[in-house]
């Protein structure tokens, strides 16, 4: 195997390493989602467990980060944002809407679409449109 | 056994985005890595689809392997739409969201990223509680 592929091995793991942990976890059944976002019911706490392995192991991966130059097949660590501004806000706020609405966020919901779940097909489509007309949003502005 | 089955399965999202960040600087962050790919820019697209195939493909196995996997989600296609259309656009505005900056920010202990997950995970639930008064009166 050339270098160059390696990269690409390396999304395609990622991807299919969160696909496996979302199924795993329970996180495939928007009742579980809609379980621990409605304190009012009987809560499900199984979220909460899911977000405590997941930060847990993707901080020791940070962490050992900071020791390194640079990443393995790339020239340098990116520089992320760290403003809190309007923009962030107004965003995780709608996000959080949608997410209350169906019981389903991005990873999940591309899960649940190669399942071929019948909901996650019309939910991921108007996902991409709510995408593209922010494009159209940011571009008109 | 499923908190413990959750808490593997967490673990294993986060040794994926753990291993992305460490061997190639990404964050797994996948409305990110999604919307990147809709607005393909020379260089950057292709990553981004592998990604995505792993991502889907796990799910299309998955369903051969375990359907009981999967459930469906909350409402009528019109309730599907309204949803939809709200996170892809909020989690384009926001930059990010339950894996961006729900699993890698917070792991990183991202100010920026806290916000962000306290202000979704607050907004759904505002959600659900609006959703659950209009279902049971």
């Amino acid at each position: 195997m050339t270098t160059r592929a390696l990269p690409g091995l390396v999304a395609f793991a990622g991807g299919a390493l969160i696909s496996l942990g979302l199924m795993l976890s329970g996180m495939t059944v928007p009742a579980k989602v809609i379980g621990f976002l409605d304190i009012a019911g009987e809560w499900d706490p199984t979220l909460l467990f899911v977000m405590g392995g997941a930060v847990a192991v993707f901080a020791i991966g940070w962490r050992a980060s900071r020791r390194l130059r640079a990443p393995a097949f790339a020239s340098a660590f990116p520089q992320l944002p760290e403003r809190i501004d309007r923009r962030l806000l107004l965003g995780a706020l709608l996000f959080g809407a949608g997410w209350g609405l169906a019981g389903y966020c991005p990873g999940p919901a591309l899960v649940s679409l190669g399942a071929g779940v019948e909901g996650a097909v019309v939910f991921v489509t108007a996902m991409v449109a709510g995408m593209y007309l922010h494009q159209l949003v940011r571009t008109a502005a | 056994m499923d908190h413990l089955l959750a808490l593997a399965g967490g673990a294993l999202i986060g040794g994926g985005a753990a291993a992305l960040y460490l061997l190639s600087g990404r964050i797994a962050g996948v409305s990110g890595i999604l919307g990147g790919a809709l607005v393909p820019r020379a260089g950057d697209t292709g990553w981004r689809l592998v990604f995505l195939a792993g991502l889907i493909g796990g799910g299309s196995i998955g369903a051969l392997v375990a359907p009981q996997a999967f459930g469906a989600p909350r409402g009528s296609a019109l309730l599907l739409i309204a949803a939809g259309l709200l996170v892809g656009f909020g989690t384009r505005l926001g930059n990010g969201c339950t894996s961006g900056h729900g699993v890698c920010g917070v792991g990183r202990l991202s100010l920026r990223s806290l916000a962000a997950t306290a202000v979704f995970v607050a907004a759904g639930m505002v959600t659900t509680f609006i959703v659950r008064q209009v279902v049971t009166s």
